[in-house]
């Protein structure tokens, strides 16, 4: 039984179909990535997990949940926590206070707690606090927690990004093209940590990478997009000689060249 | 001239000069009023007082004991001796509840309200048909009304009432907020906007064909809440009439007591901003603002949260409407006017958005600003037209002054110009937001800021 799959989605904008007839699964506790040529629809496929699209067709089925039709915010409580291809960090807020606001569907208090300030509040507080402290040290930020996130440097933002999505206790982790812009021993980091995320913590990690040395190490399982289609799958023996990988990322000229 | 004012600030800021320079300004400023209670250099001497107790560092129970003695003695007394002051503190009460209303919606949440006095509207007109002979004149046309009609409630009626305004105008909130949720930026803007009006319009024109709201003659008299019982009020008037030097009457105690008031309203909305802000829905509000697409998919309900920040900002000017149809014992269409909206915004500009000592100062700036300085510079001009004083060089008599230029009329142009300087200088206002900073455990001082 699949934890994620997907059958038959088409997400349009207007003529355009960015993503169609999509039919994916993830197994519970993969890491599996998906690949593809800029614009071939692979954050149009995030989107279209997270709620952030609607589709025009096609089911999404999570941990047994349908999830076409629920908001963003409803998918979050279902398990499923992102980050974001450029950034989006909360930069006037401090870097606890972006891994708190993570943890908004996993705090019970209400309005009428913070107004009183009784003790439910200041426990739920507290632990939320220390949590937060533990996933910044577990991303491997330290003594940072106070700084404005804006004011931290690229890696720095990507860490909290990481942790903030963390913080919300998912079952599975979407990473839109987390190692883009880091240098080589930041890269290798990164490539720790997700690796540990599954071990440690059980959670299924599904990457947008186009970094392939990333993609080969981690991945246990590629998927490989191009105009809205899925054109392959497999392991990443599998899609480093499929042929028509090959002619989406070269060009079938160049594909051809490279086998003579 | 911002790092002078730091550095002179550092300079002063520790040891004993604190206490002394509070001390000064307060026995200063007491004394100075209360000799020369016309004097607005006195007033703005005494008002210096609580901020520099706000800003200097001075032991907490300290700053608490010269807090209390301001606000329950010193300006009370001075209120009765010159009941312009206190109608001024009034206002600046008044407007600073206003203020941290609207900093929840504007500085917190992010969406731009430029009809919030809307809010302000509901809960005045709520006590006004309540606490007046309105509801007895509902079928009356306005201004033909019968003699001897009754009031429709009893004047203890005014604390429920008080409530329920606030709640009518979170309700109100509510209302406004549904139909705008989808909008950003601008577009919002434009619609709240178009709200206010509304509000104020059907204020104006509810006088028909049932006469709700009086139209634009606006609705009087109304009720004032009872004043304390007299086992209370005696020794107050027998404690003060030889400080003032005169008997104290009613009506003056009227003035302390919604001083008093409006006091107990601003300490409630301080303590709500403040607690809400440091809670998961501060945080919610914040992130909206910051990123609405990121905050959604962080799992923060878009709708939830944004209708909670139009109902809680909403709710403080409720309960301040309340009061103030109390207060004035009137209230007409007019006071609602768009420039209401837009003084309010200027205050939470001018202090700082999201920050809530800063809109208070913001408030007390800008009423200061409109009914006193304003007005004295008006005073001042006109007194120079009657004189035979010549401006020298130019060979200019101030009697040839054009009677267009009264500074008193020119609020929409100051407004404007601290809008203008604010967003070009000061964009995060004269008090900025600070975030909250938590107690993180010492770690290995080398690795600090290695990531």
């Amino acid at each position: 039984m699949p934890i994620l799959e997907t059958t038959n989605v088409v997400k349009q904008f207007g003529g355009l179909v960015a993503v169609n007839r999509m039919n994916f699964t993830l197994e519970q506790g993969q890491i599996a990535s998906i690949i593809g040529p800029n614009g071939a629809g692979k954050t149009t496929f995030f989107n279209t997990l997270t709620g952030i699209y609607k589709p025009e067709q096609g089911e999404i089925t999570f941990n047994n949940h349908k999830l076409v039709g629920l908001r963003p915010d409803q998918v979050v409580e279902h398990g499923i926590a992102r980050t974001f291809q450029n950034i989006r960090l909360f930069g006037s807020m401090t870097v606890i206070e972006n891994i708190l606001v993570g943890m908004h569907t996993q705090l019970k208090q209400r309005g009428t707690d913070a107004l009183f300030r009784n003790s439910f509040f200041h426990k739920e507080e507290a632990e939320a606090e220390k949590a937060a402290k533990d996933l910044m040290r577990y991303v491997g930020l330290r003594n940072v927690g106070n700084a404005l996130a804006r004011n931290l440097p690229y890696g720095g933002q990507r860490r909290i990004e990481i942790a903030r999505a963390l913080a919300a206790k998912p079952i599975l982790l979407l990473l839109d093209e987390p190692t883009a812009g880091m240098n080589p021993n930041e890269t290798e980091e990164a490539i720790k940590l997700f690796r540990r995320i599954r071990d440690d913590k059980g959670i299924t990690v599904l990457l947008i990478e186009h970094d392939m040395r990333v993609v080969m190490n981690i991945s246990e399982r590629i998927s490989v997009m191009d105009y809205g289609e899925k054109i392959a799958e497999g392991t990443p023996a599998d899609i480093r000689s499929n042929q028509r990988v090959i002619e989406a990322y070269l060009g079938r000229d160049a594909a051809t060249e490279a086998q003579e | 001239m911002t790092t002078f004012f730091k550095e002179l600030f550092k300079k002063v800021n520790r040891g004993p000069w604190p206490l002394i320079i509070v001390l000064g300004l307060l026995l200063v400023g007491t004394i100075t009023v209360y000799q020369s209670p016309r004097s607005l250099s006195a007033f703005l001497t005494l008002l210096l007082c609580p901020m520099m107790l706000y800003f200097f560092q001075i032991n907490t129970k300290v700053k608490i004991f010269i807090g209390l003695l301001l606000t329950i003695v010193i300006i009370p007394v001075i209120g009765i001796r010159n009941i312009f002051y206190l109608e001024v503190i009034f206002q600046m009460a008044v407007f600073a509840a206003l203020a941290l209303g609207l900093n929840i919606v504007i500085g917190m949440a992010g969406l731009l309200d430029l009809g919030y006095v809307a809010f302000y509207a509901v809960g005045a007109y709520t006590w006004a048909i309540f606490g007046s002979k309105q509801l007895s004149l509902l079928h009356s046309i306005p201004g033909a009304a019968p003699a001897g009609a009754p009031f429709a409630l009893a004047p203890e009626w005014f604390w429920l009432f008080l409530f329920l305004g606030t709640g009518l105008a979170a309700l109100a909130g509510i209302l406004l907020g549904l139909p705008v949720l989808r909008l950003r930026g601008d577009y919002l803007a434009i619609v709240t906007l178009g709200f206010g009006e509304v509000i104020r319009v059907l204020a104006l024109n509810l006088d028909k064909p049932i006469n709700l709201t009086n139209g634009p003659q606006g609705i009087t008299p109304i009720q004032r809440p009872p004043l304390p019982p007299d086992f209370i009020l005696d020794p107050i008037r027998n404690v003060l009439a030889p400080i003032v030097g005169h008997e104290v009457t009613d009506a003056q105690l009227y003035n302390v007591f919604f001083y008093f008031l409006a006091l107990l309203v601003i300490m409630a909305a301080i303590l709500v901003a403040r607690r809400l802000e440091d809670s998961r829905i501060g945080r919610a509000w914040t992130a909206i603002r910051e990123d609405e697409t990121a905050a959604i998919a962080m799992g923060i309900p878009l709708v939830k949260m944004k209708l909670a920040a139009f109902a809680a900002g909403a709710s403080f000017a409720g309960m301040m409407g309340a009061l103030y149809a109390a207060n004035r014992t009137f209230v007409s269409p007019e006071t609602f006017s768009f420039l209401q909206s837009i003084g309010v915004l200027t205050m939470v500009i001018l202090g700082g958005l999201g920050s809530i000592p800063g809109v208070i100062f913001g408030a007390g700036a800008v009423v200061l600003l409109n009914i006193q300085i304003l007005q004295n510079f008006s005073l001042y001009l006109s007194s120079l037209r009657q004189s035979d004083a010549v401006i020298p060089i130019i060979n200019f008599a101030w009697k040839d002054l054009s009677n267009q230029l009264d500074p008193a009329k020119y609020q929409k142009l100051v407004f404007g110009i601290i809008l203008v300087v604010m967003m070009i200088f000061r964009p995060s206002g004269l008090i900025p937001a600070e975030r909250r900073q938590r107690e993180l455990e010492k770690e290995d001082p080398d690795t600090s800021l290695e990531v």
